[in-house]
């Protein structure tokens, strides 16, 4: 598009091209605004209710935390089987410890302050010991990823099931639980606090980065646009806080908190959930995942194996540290994941994470990562994770048959990809 | 204390969805979220527990978390996004789904554990009596059998399930172990409730005491179907032998006279039950209020409000109550009998 470096102003064919937005993104927000419409009337309204919005928000983070390490994993030509297999296993660590490793071996006693942290890190630990093995036997041994991680769905299923002898174990521990969702909450006043800093910190990084391209003497959008989008976001992030602020936590659960803290409720006092910890930790992983997809060498390096491996061999980037490099994160996130899984629950159960891996590849590709390698978004993969959340929820909510959900789902999944082919040919594959 | 706000806050959820009297459950929803509804037999239930509902004038909705407690949870905060007013549920998990009832008990709307434990006491049990049933099938057997050698064939051994029979087996039978008119000569638990293994438990029972065997209290009917098959190969099928869950086979053993009991649980009584407990419960009453209700404590000691039906011995005497109740056609009970009880000959 950009012939020159010219600051003259392009032509701007109509109020799209002039926000430079990506069309892709755009058309998945239509889909899923017409989505959340069409289920709202089917509902009588119960749909878009702030209480249907946050659940959809607490039920969507873990597919989504482990979509976006799907992102580099696909882009990078792999494929990863295993997640929900590595989601139980890591929950399964993390059950363990935090029920017998610490409270009996390391005689912290149950609730313990450290005890969240310590499982967490065991977390972490096994996941990316993990995804540095199937790292390892992929980039350096050569086996096929799908083979490796075909192994290792049954491998690591079942190793979650001896650690624990296929019990349900639990209660998990107190602060461990408010990475659960509804279980932990900022309140109202701190998810004000964290709306605000986002809106402040999106609008900073917008005109920096305006001030960076006019100081290359780049062409830059009309300022209206720049206000306009930076009016947008604000607005969003607000507009979340305070539909997430307006579910109002009822009243007998109100009631158990202060008892629990020693008080009795005040007359006529109600409290909003706010945000959720764990919503605010996927917000963090998709940030910091989008500055290393963009920013980083790595990143950069993700992309140019994945687009041609052959090339970027040549040019001498390591393919094979990279493919353990992606795996490791994906371990990562997946650990980060279990926690968030295992936290709803509050309980370890022998279950967590079947069919997981379906799930998350389906949202990284609804999300518009292309199979064939070199393109993908992190915000895509979230957005296709909500997506697909969004059909399930709501189609249990109108009472569509079980079976037909799947068929619903399934068939969405493929129609988004012929989508997705024919927006590429049209546009002439850009990324 | 409790009890009374969660009263109060169903009250108050009933007079803010029903704008005419609490009293009438005409706008009452009730949701129902299944563990696997792949699973045949949870048909049965549903629709007994849609008609049960809609008797009352309430709305039937339902989810099912295909075999997941993280989708049945889901599933649950679905069902009260959209307002129900109860919740009946088949948990995937006895404690998983614990969050599920605590976010219910927020917000005031009574839980019905259908049919599976849920280890919590906010939670109403509504089940078949286990021990009832072991009690019913030694009955059974102790009438046509008062003396004489008795073998005790157990369910699996990590089913609590399988000790509840046992313990009411043993509550009929006390009496006349005490007086010496009966002995057990032989008892073993079944590996998975796996009838090959009651077979094989039976044989070697029997090769120990030289066939002196006069009766057996089998624990269902696929371990009654292994013990039947292994004193057939010792000419001593008829003698009697119990079981339950009114499988097919059995039924049709029954009325062939090689097995004395089938005792059967029959889900559209447990449907119904739940059906209308929920309403009652939506509609404010207490779970202690709830008719035929008491205060049980679970095995790993949760103390919680339960209701525990009675199963139906089916015997010689009332093969036509599987038949007419639909459970199972005439054909199917009397293959191969001729000149059998009623409905047979």
């Amino acid at each position: 598009m950009v012939e020159t470096a010219a600051p003259t102003t392009p032509n701007r064919k109509n109020i799209f091209a002039s926000l430079e937005l990506d069309t892709r993104l755009l058309g998945m927000i239509g889909a899923f605004v017409v989505l959340c419409l069409v289920f709202n009337v089917f509902t009588d309204g119960r749909f878009l209710t702030p209480r249907n919005i946050f659940n959809l928000t607490i039920q969507t983070v873990s597919v989504a935390i482990m979509a976006t390490g799907m992102v580099f994993v696909i882009v990078t030509r792999h494929i990863d089987l295993s997640v929900g297999a590595l989601l139980a296993t890591c929950s399964a660590m993390m059950a363990v410890t935090q029920t017998v490793v610490t409270p009996e071996w390391l005689g912290l006693g149950l609730n313990h302050p450290l005890t969240a942290p310590i499982a967490i890190i065991v977390g972490l630990i096994t996941g990316v010991v993990i995804g540095a093995f199937h790292g390892f036997l992929i980039g350096y041994l050569l086996i096929p990823a799908f083979i490796v991680t075909l192994g290792g769905l049954l491998v690591w299923r079942n190793v979650a099931w001896y650690l624990t002898g296929g019990q349900t174990i639990g209660p998990l521990d107190q602060n461990f639980q408010l990475f659960g969702g509804i279980n932990g909450t900022l309140g109202e006043t701190w998810s004000w606090v964290v709306g605000v800093v986002a809106v402040v910190a999106a609008v900073l990084m917008q005109f920096n980065a305006r001030r960076n391209k006019t100081a290359h003497e780049f062409p830059v959008k009309p300022m209206w646009a720049e206000l306009l989008l930076s009016g947008i976001v604000a607005a969003s992030i607000l507009g979340l806080v305070a539909v997430l602020n307006a579910y109002e936590i009822p009243e007998a659960r109100l009631e158990r908190m202060f008892e629990a803290r020693g008080e009795v409720l005040p007359e006529g006092l109600t409290a909003g959930y706010g945000l959720p910890v764990s919503v605010l930790v996927l917000i963090i992983i998709a940030i910091v995942m989008t500055v290393v997809a963009q920013k980083t060498r790595l990143g950069r390096y993700i992309f140019a194996a994945g687009g041609n491996p052959d090339a970027a061999e040549l040019s001498g980037i390591s393919t094979r540290l990279l493919t353990l490099k992606v795996f490791m994160i994906m371990g990562a996130l997946c650990a980060l994941s279990a926690v968030v899984a295992s936290a709803r629950l509050s309980f370890h159960s022998n279950d967590i994470g079947t069919l997981d891996e379906l799930r998350v590849i389906a949202a990284a590709v609804i999300g518009g990562t292309a199979l064939s390698g070199g393109i993908g978004t992190i915000y895509g993969a979230i957005l296709g994770a909500l997506i697909m959340q969004s059909l399930q929820s709501g189609m249990a909510m109108v009472g569509v048959d079980a079976p037909f959900q799947n068929i619903v789902v399934g068939g969405v999944l493929v129609f988004a990809v012929l989508v997705d082919i024919i927006y590429r040919k049209r546009t002439g594959a850009r990324t | 204390m409790h009890r009374r706000t969660l009263l109060a806050a169903a009250l108050g959820a009933t007079c803010l969805t029903a704008v005419t009297a609490p009293a009438f459950a005409q706008d009452l929803t009730v949701g129902v979220s299944w563990s696997n509804f792949q699973e045949e037999r949870w048909k049965t239930d549903e629709a007994a527990m849609r008609a049960a509902l809609e008797a009352n004038g309430a709305a039937y909705v339902s989810t099912d978390a295909q075999s997941s407690s993280a989708k049945q949870l889901s599933d649950i905060e679905s069902l009260m996004a959209q307002g129900v007013d109860a919740l009946i549920v088949l948990a995937q998990d006895t404690q998983a789904i614990i969050p599920a009832v605590q976010a219910a008990a927020d917000e005031g709307i009574p839980v019905i554990a259908y049919d599976r434990l849920i280890e919590d006491p906010r939670a109403f049990y509504l089940t078949f009596d286990n021990v009832e049933v072991g009690r019913m099938q030694a009955r059974a057997v102790l009438e046509e059998a008062p003396e004489g050698n008795y073998v005790m064939i157990k369910g699996s051994p990590t089913d609590p399930n399988a000790d509840f029979l046992r313990g009411g087996q043993q509550e009929v039978l006390q009496e006349a172990i005490d007086a010496g008119r009966i002995n057990i000569v032989g008892e073993a638990y079944t590996d998975q409730w796996l009838p090959a293994n009651a077979q094989r438990n039976m044989e070697q029972i029997l090769t120990a005491n030289d066939n002196n065997v006069d009766a057996v209290v089998a624990s269902n009917d696929g371990t009654a179907g292994g013990a039947v098959a292994a004193l057939t190969a010792q000419g001593m099928a008829g003698i009697p032998v119990s079981g339950q869950d009114g499988d097919h086979a059995a039924l049709n053993r029954v009325a062939q006279g090689t097995q004395t009991v089938s005792v059967w649980k029959d889900a559209r009584d447990l449907g119904q039950n739940a059906g209308e407990i929920a309403v009652a419960l939506a509609g404010g009453l207490g779970m202690s209020e709830v008719e035929e209700s008491e205060e049980w404590t679970s095995p790993t000691g949760t103390t919680m409000w339960a209701k525990f039906l009675a199963p139906v011995p089916i015997t010689q005497d009332n093969l036509d109550v599987v038949v007419d109740a639909g459970w199972i056609d005439q054909e199917t009970l009397c293959q191969g009998v001729v000149d059998g009880p009623s409905p047979c000959n």
